[in-house]
Formats: C-alpha cells, sequence, structure tokens
C-alpha cells in the first residue's frame, strides 16, 4: 500500500447500500502518482460502484474520496462518445466544455495521444470498438487528470485491439498519470496491474502485488500454489468464503 | 451552447430524420388545417331524370313554375347523369358515385295528385351503397338534406300560389279555368259596388244589405292577415343566431394556428424528448454531468434547442399557409411570444418525457401516443360530449401544453382569437411544473 504522503488518491471507509444490499462495505484505497491498480473480483463485488463513487458519479453513504493533487478523470465502462459526429467533434466539444485554453491544441495533442491523427475525420460509429475506447480515454485525459479511472476498459475488444489499449494505458502510467482500472480478466490484470485490489460481495479481500496474492494463495491453499493465476485467484476466494 | 450547436450537428447527420422532423409534422399540420378549413366537397350523385319535359306542377288548377329540378339538385351535388337505371346502380356499386338519385316519370303526376280527392305519395328513388356505417352516415344525411330542400322549395311554390290565390279572392283579377280566362271581382270590389247599390235598394231591404257589405269588408281585412301566414306556413321557423361569446376568428385562422400547435408539438417534444434519451443512450450523461454541465443546464439546452427548431419550424408553415391564406403579418411580434411560450412549454414536457421514458424509441412511441390524443380532445368542442366527458377532457388538455399553445397561436394570428394573458400565464405554469418533473426524473435517468 502507498504513503499517505504521496498519494495520488485517498479513499476511507467507503460505504455504499442500495436498498437492503451493501454494494460496498468499508473500503479503503490509498494510490501513488503513476501507480497502474488493478480492481478485480466476481460479478456483483462493487468494482463499478467503487470506481463510481471514486469518479464522483455516486455519492457513498459512508467514507470519503480525496485526490489532492488535482483532478480524477474517469472512463467509463461504455464509451460515452457521440456516434454521429467526427473523432475530432468529440474531443473539441468536450475540450470546449472543459473549458481549455487552446481546445485546438488540446485535440491535436489527444490525436497524437491515441494514434487517430488520421482517422480524425470519421464519424465514431464506423470505427472499431477498440477505436472508439481509445477516444473514450482520450476525452478521459482531456481534463488532465491526475488520476485516471477506467471501468473494464477492455471488455468487447479482440487480442490485438487489447494489446494496443493496454499499450496506450501503459503509456500514460509511465508519464505520471496514476490509473485505476476494473477488470473481469484476471490474467490482464497480473499482467498490467502493478497492485491489485480484490473485492468480493463489498468487501476489500486483498490489496497489493499479484505476487503477493500468489504468496498469500499459497499460504491458504497449498495444492493451488503451482496454478496458474486465475485459479489461485478462484481458490483464495472460495478459501475467503466467497 | 456547444451543447445546442453539438445537438444541431447530430441533426444535421441525420438529414433523413431532421427531413422527416421538418416535413412530417408540417404536411400533417397542413392536411388537418385545410381539412377543418375547407367546405366538405360537393358529392358525386349520378342522377336520372325521368320525368317527361315539359312535365308542371299544377296547384289549385294553374300550373307552377317549372321547377327545374336538374339545375336545383346539380346545384348542391356534383351530378354524374346517366341513361339508365342500371348505369346508375353500376355507378354506385362501383364507388364511382356516393349514390344515385331517380326522378321518376310519375313524379309530377303524384305531385298533381296531391290537390285531387285521389292523392298518391310522391317518391324519388335513391340507390346507395353503404359499404361502412361512416359512408352510410354520411349517404343519409346528405340524401335528408337534399329531400328537406326539394320539399321546402315545393311548399313554398304551393304557398305563393295560395297567396296569389287569396289575393283573387280578396282584390279580384283573371284567372284561367281550363285555359278560359274568368274574371274574378274580389272582395273588395264586391263591398264597393254593393255599397253603391245601397240607395237603389228599398230602405227596408238596406239593413240586409249592410250586413252583406260588413261581412265582405270582415272577409277582405282577415284574408289580408291570411296571406302572410300561408307564405310562413312553408317555412314556420327561421333561425335567429346570438352568440353569447366574444366575436371568434375565421375558420381559417383557427385552422392555421391548429396547424402551428400541432406542428410545434411534434417537433418540439419529439426533439426534445429524443434529445435528451439519446444522451442516455450514448452514455455521455454521467460524462457530461460529472462536472462539465449541470443537469438543470442540460435540460435547458434541450429545451432550447426544442425551442429554436419549433420557432424556425412553425414560421416556415405560417411562411408557406401564406400561400393559401393572407395573414396579419404586423401581429408578428405576438406570433413570436406565442410560439416562444409555447415551444417552451412543449420543450419542458418533452424534456420531463424523455428523462421519465429514457429510451429513444419508447420516447419516440410516448410522444405520439401521448400528443396525438391529447391534440385531437383538445379539439373537441363545448356540448359535442356530455358534461361530465366535457369536464373530464378539460382537465386532460389542461395538463399538456396543447391547448393553451393553440389559444395562444389563436389570439396571435387573429385580433378576434381572444386575450393572449390566459393562455401565455398556463403555458408559463406548465413550464415550471414540466422542468421542476424533469428535473426529479433525471436523479434516476442513468440508471439501467
Amino acid at each position: 500500500m502507498a504513503g499517505a504522503a504521496t498519494a495520488a488518491l485517498e479513499a476511507h471507509q467507503l460505504v455504499k447500500r442500495y436498498g437492503e444490499r451493501e454494494a460496498l462495505k468499508g473500503v479503503d484505497l490509498t494510490v501513488d502518482p503513476g501507480e497502474l491498480v488493478a480492481v478485480i473480483g466476481p460479478n456483483g463485488a462493487g468494482k463499478t460502484t467503487l470506481l463510481s463513487i471514486l469518479a464522483g458519479i455516486v455519492e457513498p453513504d459512508g467514507g470519503e474520496v480525496s485526490s489532492p493533487n488535482g483532478e480524477v478523470g474517469w472512463v467509463p465502462q461504455q464509451a460515452a462518445l457521440y456516434r454521429r459526429l467526427t473523432v475530432e467533434e468529440n474531443l473539441l466539444l468536450f475540450a470546449r466544455l472543459e473549458r481549455h485554453g487552446d481546445p485546438r491544441g488540446s485535440v491535436e495533442e489527444m490525436l497524437e495521444l491515441t494514434d487517430l491523427r488520421e482517422r480524425r475525420n470519421e464519424i465514431v460509429a464506423r470505427l472499431s470498438g477498440g477505436n472508439q475506447q481509445r477516444i473514450n480515454i482520450a476525452i478521459g485525459l482531456l481534463a488532465r487528470p491526475v488520476v485516471l479511472l477506467l471501468d473494464e476498459p477492455s471488455v468487447g475488444l479482440d487480442p490485438r485491439q487489447r494489446a494496443r489499449l493496454w499499450g496506450f494505458v501503459a503509456a500514460l502510467a509511465e508519464r505520471g498519470t496514476t490509473v485505476i482500472f476494473s477488470t473481469h480478466d484476471i490474467q490482464e490484470a497480473e499482467r498490467y496491474g502493478q497492485r491489485v485490489l480484490v473485492l468480493a460481495d463489498g468487501e476489500s479481500l486483498f490489496d497489493g502485488t499479484s505476487g503477493q496474492l500468489r504468496e498469500a494463495v499459497r499460504e491458504a491453499a497449498p495444492e493451488a500454489a503451482g496454478s496458474d493465476f486465475e485459479t489461485a485467484f478462484v481458490t483464495f476466494l472460495q478459501h475467503r468464503g466467497h | 451552447m456547444f451543447l445546442l450547436l453539438k445537438d444541431l450537428q447530430i441533426l444535421r447527420r441525420s438529414p433523413l430524420q431532421a427531413v422527416l422532423l421538418v416535413a412530417y409534422p408540417v404536411v400533417i399540420a397542413l392536411l388537418i388545417g385545410f381539412a377543418i378549413s375547407r367546405e366538405p366537397g360537393e358529392p358525386r350523385v349520378a342522377f336520372l331524370n325521368e320525368i317527361p319535359p315539359g312535365a308542371r306542377v299544377a296547384a289549385a288548377g294553374s300550373q307552377l313554375q317549372p321547377v327545374g329540378v336538374d339545375k336545383r339538385i346539380c346545384g348542391r351535388v356534383e351530378c354524374v347523369p346517366v341513361g339508365s337505371r342500371e348505369a346508375a346502380e353500376a355507378k354506385v356499386r362501383s364507388g364511382d358515385v356516393l349514390a344515385a338519385l331517380i326522378l321518376p316519370a310519375d313524379l309530377v303526376d303524384r305531385l298533381n295528385s296531391l290537390s285531387t280527392l285521389n292523392p298518391e305519395t310522391p317518391e324519388v328513388q335513391v340507390i346507395v351503397n353503404e359499404e361502412d356505417p361512416l359512408k352510410a352516415q354520411v349517404v343519409d344525411d346528405r340524401i335528408e338534406s337534399l329531400l328537406g330542400q326539394a320539399n321546402l322549395l315545393i311548399a313554398k311554390q304551393i304557398a305563393a300560389e295560395g297567396g296569389r290565390y287569396l289575393d283573387l279572392v280578396v282584390n279580384g283579377g283573371r284567372f284561367d279555368v281550363f285555359g278560359t280566362p274568368v274574371e274574378i271581382l274580389g272582395l273588395r270590389t264586391a263591398a264597393k259596388v254593393l255599397r253603391g247599390l245601397r240607395t237603389a235598394v228599398p230602405p227596408a231591404q238596406r239593413p240586409a244589405l249592410d250586413r252583406v257589405v260588413r261581412f265582405a269588408t270582415l272577409a277582405r281585412d282577415n284574408l289580408d292577415v291570411a296571406s302572410p301566414l300561408i307564405d310562413r306556413l312553408a317555412e314556420p321557423i327561421v333561425v335567429d343566431k346570438k352568440t353569447v361569446n366574444a366575436p371568434t376568428p375565421p375558420l381559417e385562422v383557427f385552422a392555421i394556428a391548429v396547424a402551428a400547435a400541432l406542428t410545434m408539438t411534434f417537433v418540439t417534444l419529439l426533439l426534445v424528448a429524443g434529445s435528451l434519451a439519446l444522451e442516455r443512450e450514448e452514455n455521455t450523461f454521467p460524462r457530461l454531468t460529472r462536472g462539465l454541465v449541470s443537469r438543470s443546464a442540460l435540460l435547458g439546452e434541450k429545451v432550447g434547442l426544442g425551442i429554436a427548431a419549433g420557432l424556425a419550424v412553425t414560421l416556415l408553415m405560417l411562411a408557406g399557409v401564406q400561400i393559401f391564406v393572407s395573414l396579419d403579418w404586423s401581429r408578428f411580434g405576438l406570433w413570436l411570444v406565442a410560439i416562444l411560450a409555447s415551444g417552451a412549454a412543449l420543450g419542458s414536457a418533452g424534456a420531463a418525457l424523455g428523462a421519465t421514458a429514457r429510451d429513444v424509441r419508447a420516447v419516440s412511441l410516448l410522444a405520439f401516443m401521448v400528443s396525438l390524443p391529447i391534440a385531437l380532445l383538445s379539439l373537441v368542442p363545448s356540448g359535442a360530449v356530455g358534461a361530465s366527458v366535457y369536464d373530464a377532457i378539460r382537465v386532460v388538455t389542461a395538463v399538456f401544453p396543447f391547448k393553451p399553445a393553440l389559444q395562444a397561436m389563436t389570439a396571435a394570428l387573429d385580433a378576434n382569437g381572444g386575450g393572449i394573458g390566459g393562455p401565455l400565464l398556463h403555458l408559463g405554469i406548465l413550464i415550471v411544473a414540466y422542468g421542476l418533473l424533469a428535473r426529479l426524473a433525471l436523479r434516476r435517468f442513468s440508471a439501467v
């Protein structure tokens, strides 16, 4: 876990209830600048709820969130774009809404970053899912956030598109942007996440590196120690009663 | 501002949608407007006249003026002359004509028999094709109206002839009996002659002569009164219409107001509701309202889009209507006020609809399902339905902006269209109410 003094984002004892159901049960999270954190867990674990609260989309019923160093960018699971506008028109609209001093300059920067300069005049609806997701992320970056939240960014992408997406995300982190992403793909979390936060039924079960998670599995279930990361993860959940 | 431009850009990118959104309401509105502003067209009726040429209706021993049946009937319907009953029936069966009217050869004889001891009922024959209840009702109404007019015409001619005969009895004159002219003395002259003979009559017989003179004078005076009475018998009741409300605008102005209100309803409601629902469908609503735009500002932008589109399309429609009907362009300022207020109220209603239904397809369907019946109900006049039903209609139509928009447009278009203040206040209340409803509905807008 990162030190509080240098944290890019801190969340303490987050609680969220939907009627009788508790979606989050006192979750803590502290993330350092430039860190890549994967949030994993089974369906209904509370991953999207956690990211929505961190993004400010959903109000928590308890706990608090702070990002002392600046803006938190958010990229929803489904691309939030106007499909009948071009790539450039989408970026320009959100740059203007972000009240950038030089919106056209920001658009050029994002087109460069997403490698979509040559497709700037294409209608978004005609782009592949992977390219739409890149624009989706680029819009999230327009506010120049210190923390970027990605909610299951690789859903619906083919392996090639996924590889390009993660290359793009890794490059962001290298430039100092803190990235927190949720995913169902355990191998993806192991490969790209420097840290892994495991949620199940709204509880935080584990917060550490993938290596530390394997260690925890070996201690709890020695029979699963030699298996792949996904099997180890499932075994870990079973041993924790989920 | 940027959002408004974005919505216009999206609209421009969907030319079919844009054309439909503009053309469909304008076409529908114009059709409805002109349908209610025009008199019903003359129905086509196959006409067979079997009456021998030169036949005349006789009354009191004389012959009436030729009735001119062909001319009179064909002035009220579009006559399609046919040569036989079979041809008439074939035309009705094929739907080429609404009905066939046959005047049988013995019609005049039967009419003439009415003044004899052996009267027969004159009959005209009608062939109809009542293939559906609505057509049957139309045909029945038309025939009833035509026969009523024909009966009235004959009754008037008989009454006129009776009056002429009575005048002959009172004032005297010449009268043809089987072609032989007969001199009628008349009561007036008879009394004068008798008074002249009084001095030549022995005194003992004068009282009897005086009684005859008095009778002739009394009969003359009373029969003078009878003549207008006979005239009135032909048309005993006449209509004296008194309007209890303020002067109303001409029908064509009302039709234009209906067309304008319908245009605004469809354009504004559909555009605002659909555009708001699209923000959810494109998943952009949470992104926008996460600090970029407040929910109220987003609603304001959508309503503004609706007002702008409603204003443009309605003015376009009014300019088009100018081809057919002359409009009072000096009232343009009032038009703008009415259109802007109506657009704002309809836009707010559209925002509430879009925020509640959330799905673009559901919103479009709902917009039509709500607008059409409300618009039709708003056109139901008082007295056309029962009092309690009309009260219910008034309540239902009052909670939707169509009726006040129609009233505001009518008032704006014509000086006789009533005051504009009431409808504007009504629209203002609806703007606030629907605005609040939309704002509340946006709380659960993003929820699945």
